[in-house]
Order: structure tokens, then sequence, then C-alpha cells
């Protein structure tokens, strides 16, 4: 019987089967702040947690990107301050791994996962986080859960799941320069909309994301929630084998050639059928830049705020002049007008070190128009971005370079945009008020974002002289 | 979990498409722990405007619906995040049903741990009923066992459930309980799932 990537790892995790529902194996865990209710519920309920090894978690929803030095002492706020000293007791008592502020290792969840070799090829991810997709980009199956869930996986290493319908995404075609994954990612969720993947896993191939480094990956299969699947998987390939080479956690000597064998077994046969194919040109996609209060509501950077006056159908129109009044825009303005008050390069979308290395290869030798805010997504990506310089540029350019953490993406640290603020940001979400209450967020990949630092408006960075040499 | 069988109570549309967990429940409450009673943030943004007066036009501020335990929304509702505040904050503010063209999945999968029923139903069906709820008599039944939603007309409309869903639901079992009746199988999986692939569970 010939199966996709997603049905041979799920058919490797299947304890139990009743009705529709599949009692799956977890083999890892990600936990971080926001899981406090999931402890809540382990203690009320006097549950033992099943392996505690095979859980991680991470302090990243609140930790400050300013004054680290000082620790805990530089969080003033008492009710954030309590949700990193939360995160910490709850798995001390747990005997849990926690990457947390000042672990050499701390950092989103989402970045440090992979970065760590906590995540492989093969795997079943769940966690408390929807954009734990993100770890789908090495082949492993990789989905965010709610509280009740993470208590459910932490006291019996399993959750119960209907199976999804698989979808496969084909990219092909090769990007322009200055094309980035984000403005392919954007493209899919363009194309089917943002509840276009509902009920589906979704499997990327095609050329174009063989082409793609395993970073780019990531920022694609993080995005998949935002069309509405909880996971996107990429089968791995010799870029992900490289990849995983030598991470702390990653098989042993004794295990490697076992586990690269079994990896690599990870592929969709080539006669496996997909409930759903999507397909994408690469070639002709251009940068996007998002106009609304979610990521289907996106255009070209070359193009202009649609007039919902042209949209015939009535919930979608009246969705439309909600989403331009929020975000204070006019039909037909062209996208390249549009003037955002400040920049954000981060979040788990954003902020490893090749979006940082774009970002910086735009600011190299230029200034900042507006306050522009780059928060790596690690201590690795910080430490490993400082050591090429990086920060000296973003510096030089006036740009701040902080601290690592989830910041400005969701708003809960201090980071956040003002009533009626524009920011241009490579995270994930334009939801209202997801940056800030009554914020304005317009998502873009980060040479996008750097290049509307520069300039202060948005930039077709595809005819900027050095845009071939960016590797994105 | 208290169990979920019968609900007769007032159903109000919300014709919306996309609304995000952002949305039901802002990021900036989901530090306040559960004994704070999470109703005041249910849709604390979208129902109120910039000077934090409630918007008349959005239906749950109507007192025609004040009173609602069930949701009619639009597709995708519940998009976004998986913050199971989300459904906390519906649960406290008295909602044990949704129906809707479509879920966010994660959503969905809070509502059934927390005891609210979430069914998806076609989107003309959808429709019809946020038309019915605004122009007749906004009250409705969900009956879990017979697998049907009567509304105030007397018409009767199947909601399929997966049967799975539905003993939880009716029994309000707690499913970490049930699961642990699996234990032994759980156990067996392990053995021959770590001899198989020996560099997973810790290297």
């Amino acid at each position: 019987m010939t199966q996709t990537l997603f049905e041979k790892i799920w058919n490797t995790h299947v304890v139990e089967q009743r009705d529709e529902e599949t009692l799956l194996y977890i083999d890892r865990i990600l936990l971080q702040e926001n899981s406090f209710h999931a402890f809540d519920k382990i203690r009320r309920e006097n549950r033992r947690v099943r392996n505690p090894k095979q859980a991680f978690a991470f302090s990243d929803h609140y930790v400050p990107t300013r004054n680290r030095e000082a620790g805990l002492d530089g969080v003033t706020d008492p009710e954030i301050r309590n949700m990193i000293e939360l995160i910490t007791s709850d798995t001390r008592d747990y005997n849990i791994e926690l990457f947390g502020l000042g672990s050499d290792f701390q950092g989103i969840l989402h970045v440090v996962g992979p970065e760590y070799g906590i995540t492989q090829p093969g795997l079943v991810i769940a966690g408390a986080d929807s954009h734990t997709s993100t770890h789908g980009a090495l082949g492993a199956y990789a989905f965010g859960i709610g509280s009740s869930e993470v208590a459910h996986a932490l006291a019996t290493q399993t959750l119960w799941r209907a199976r999804p319908r698989t979808m496969q995404v084909k990219v092909e075609g090769k990007r322009k320069a200055g094309v980035s994954s984000k403005d392919v990612i954007l493209t899919l969720i363009r194309t089917i909309g943002s509840g276009g993947a509902v009920g589906y896993s979704i499997e990327y191939t095609g050329d174009s994301i063989e082409d793609m480094s395993i970073e780019a990956r990531m920022t694609v299969c993080n995005m998949s929630i935002e069309a509405g699947a909880r996971a996107g998987l990429i089968a791995p390939d010799d870029k992900t084998i490289a990849y995983l080479k030598g991470r702390p956690l990653s098989p042993n000597q004794a295990n490697w050639d076992a586990a690269e064998a079994y990896w690599r077994s990870l592929t969709s046969d080539p006669e496996a059928t997909f409930d759903r194919t999507v397909e994408i040109d690469a070639s002709r996609i251009v940068p996007q830049v998002t106009w609304g209060t979610n990521p289907e509501m996106v255009t070209d950077v070359t193009g202009q705020v649609p007039d919902p006056a042209h949209e015939k159908d009535a919930e979608r129109r009246t969705r439309m002049v909600r989403a331009l009044e929020y975000m204070a825009l006019n039909p037909g303005q062209a996208i390249r007008d549009i003037k955002p008050d400040r920049v954000f390069i981060g979040s788990c979308t954003n902020s490893r070190i090749e979006d940082l290395r774009v970002a910086a290869q735009v600011l190299q030798d230029q200034t900042v128009r507006i306050p522009t805010m780059i928060v790596p997504g690690s201590e690795q990506v910080k430490r490993q971005a400082e050591s090429e310089g990086l920060d000296t540029v973003f510096r030089k350019a006036g740009a701040e370079w902080l601290a690592p953490g989830c910041s400005m993406c969701v708003a809960i640290n201090g980071d956040r945009l003002l009533q009626g603020e524009r920011a241009a940001s490579t995270s994930n979400r334009n939801f209202e008020g997801r940056q800030g209450q009554g914020g304005r967020t317009h998502l873009v990949s980060p040479a996008m974002a750097a290049a509307a630092a520069v300039t202060g408006q948005f930039e077709d960075i595809t005819t900027y002289p050095g845009a071939h040499t960016w590797i994105l | 979990m208290d169990p979920l069988i019968r609900i007769t109570a007032t159903a109000a549309p919300l014709d919306l498409a996309n609304v995000n967990t952002d949305q039901l429940f802002p990021a900036r409450f989901i530090k306040k722990p559960r004994a704070v009673g999470y109703a005041q943030y249910a849709f604390h943004d979208i129902r109120r405007d910039d000077e934090g007066n409630l918007r008349s036009e959005f239906p749950l501020n109507q007192p025609r619906y004040s009173e609602a335990k069930i949701l009619v929304a639009g597709a995708n509702f519940g998009s976004g995040s998986s913050r199971e505040g989300a459904v906390y904050t519906l649960y406290d503010a008295g909602f044990r049903a949704i129906f809707a063209p479509s879920f966010g999945e994660i959503f969905a999968s809070n509502c059934l741990k927390n005891g609210v029923l979430a069914v998806a139903l076609p989107a003309q069906i959808i429709t019809d009923i946020q038309t019915k709820l605004a122009t007749l008599e906004p009250t409705m039944t969900v009956d879990l066992q017979d697998e049907t939603i009567k509304l105030s007309s007397g018409e009767i409309i199947a909601i399929p459930l997966d049967p799975f869903q539905k003993r939880c639901l009716m029994e309000g079992l707690n499913e970490i309980d049930l699961s642990l009746e699996f234990s032994a199988q759980i156990t067996a999986f392990e053995a021959q799932y770590r001899a198989r692939f020996p560099w997973i569970a810790g290297s």
C-alpha cells in the first residue's frame, strides 16, 4: 500500500483505535509560559507526568527583550514576572527541562526545538502553541494543542486524534531574487484562504521547496496554521540530514546510521495520493504585503489596496470594509504608499540567522527612518549574529538589537504597538490588536521589513541591485 | 467536566468569518488566573469601540441575545492561536454549544475538552439558522442523544456527532482517566517503539 509522508508517521504512532479516533503516541511535548493551566490541571487531578524527559519547556512569550542582564529583577510588571516564575517552578516540580532566562539555549520554542535537536524527522510533536507546525520543516508531524491536551499528553504520552485529510502543496519554479519563502507561504494563504486547509495536514513538495534552506522551509511550515492546517510537513533530504548533524539531542554516533536510514525512508511514495493538491508557481510570486486583519488579506507590493465595492460576496465585503477601517487604508491606495511607523523583525516565523543576515544586507551602510526592533529567535541565533558582526550593522543603522523572545509578535512581554501605530512586521498574524490594542500590522518578509525601515514605506525589493545576492 | 446532554437556550447568530482567538480572548489577558472568571474577556475588543463602549451592532450586546448559551457563527471560527482561554471565556460566559461552517481545529479540540459542543454544519444550513434566529424567537434545543437541533419554529436539523466525542460530552468524561485505561497498551507500544527507534526517547 502506498503512503504519504504524513501517513507513514501517523501509522507508526497508533496505540489504539476507537471509532474515528486514534490514540496517537506523542514523542515530544513542547511547553511555554502559557502552559500554566495544564500544570494546574495535572496538580488538581493529582496526575503523574509519564515521561518528563520527553517534555521541553521554554521561556519565550513573556521574557523581556531589554535589560536582560538584570534577569528576573529586570521584569517590573508583577503579572508578567509571575508567568516566568510559574514555568520555572512548574517545570522544577515535574522534573521537566526548561530553556529559561539565562540559559545558553533560551529562545522561542520553534527556534530552539530544531536548533537543539529536539525536532527530528518522523517524530510526532505536540506543542502548546499553534505555530508548532514549524517543526514539520524537518519532516516531523507537529501540531499545536491547548492546555487540556497538554495535560493529557504529559499524563499519558498520547493524544486522541481524528486523522486529518492530506493536502499536497506543490511549489514549482524558481523564485525571483528578493522573493522569500515568506512570500511563498503568504501566496498560498492568499490562494486558498485562511480556512482553506482546515481539516488537512499539508505536505509541501516541488523543486521550489527542495531549493529552500531548512530555515526557509521553517517559515513556510510555520504559517501552515494561518491557512487553517494544524500541521505542514516537508520530507527530509540531504539538507535535513546535514542540519541535524551535531545538534545536542541528535542521535549519537552509535545510532546515527540507523536514524539516517529511517529518515531517508520518510518520503511520500511516488504513487501515493492526496485528498487535495494545490499548485503554486513560485516564479510568478512578487513580494507580498498584508493590507487587512487576516493573513489572507494580502497582495503584491506592486499592487493596490482592494476595493470592497468590487467584492460580490456580502459577508466578505463586510469584513473588508471593517478591515480597511481598522487599518485606516483607502480602497485603491498603492501598497507602496503605505507608511509604517515602526518595524519589527523577529518571531518564530522570521528570527533565525538567515533572516537576520538578509536584514543586515539591506541595512548595511543605511540609516533607519523609523523605529526598528530586531529580536533574534534564540540566544544561539543572537550569538551567531554577533560573531558575524550583524549587530554592529543593525546598531550603526540605528536599529535596536534586542534579546531573544516572542516580543512584539504576540505583544505580551511589554513590547507592543500603541493605539493607531502601524508596523511592518516579519511575524505571522495581522489580527486586530495582535501586536497591541489598536495596532496595525503589515506582514512582510525580513528583506521587505528592513527596506521599509530604510525608506519608511514598502518597496519592491526585487528591483534592488543587491537582491540577487541575498539568500532567502 | 459537566455532562452535556440537552440544552434549551437563546442562540445568537454571529455572521462573521475568521473570528480568531485574539478576538475571542485578547492575548493581554492570558496571564490572568482562571479563578478571576473569564466571562468578562469574551470578545473583549470586538464588542467594544475605541472608547471602550459596547457596540450596539455586535449581536451579543443586544438584549435579544444577552442570555445566549449557543452561538451560530461564521466559517473558520476560533482560528489562530492555541490558547484554551478562548474557550474558557465562552464557557464562563455560559456558552455550551457552537455551530459554524468550520472551526479553527485547535479551538474545536479545546471546546470538546471543556464540555462545549462544537459542530461544523454546511454553510447554507448555518446561514439559514442565522436568518431564522434574527427573525424568529431566537431559541433552540440541542439534543446530543438524538443528534438534533430544534429551532423555535419546530424545524429539526440533524447534527452528526462523532461517537467518541458524543460519549465524552454526554458522560462528562475526564479524558485523562479514559486514556489511562489504556496504560497497558501505551506501555507495550513504548517498549516496541523504543526498541525500534532507540535514539528518540533521549540520547
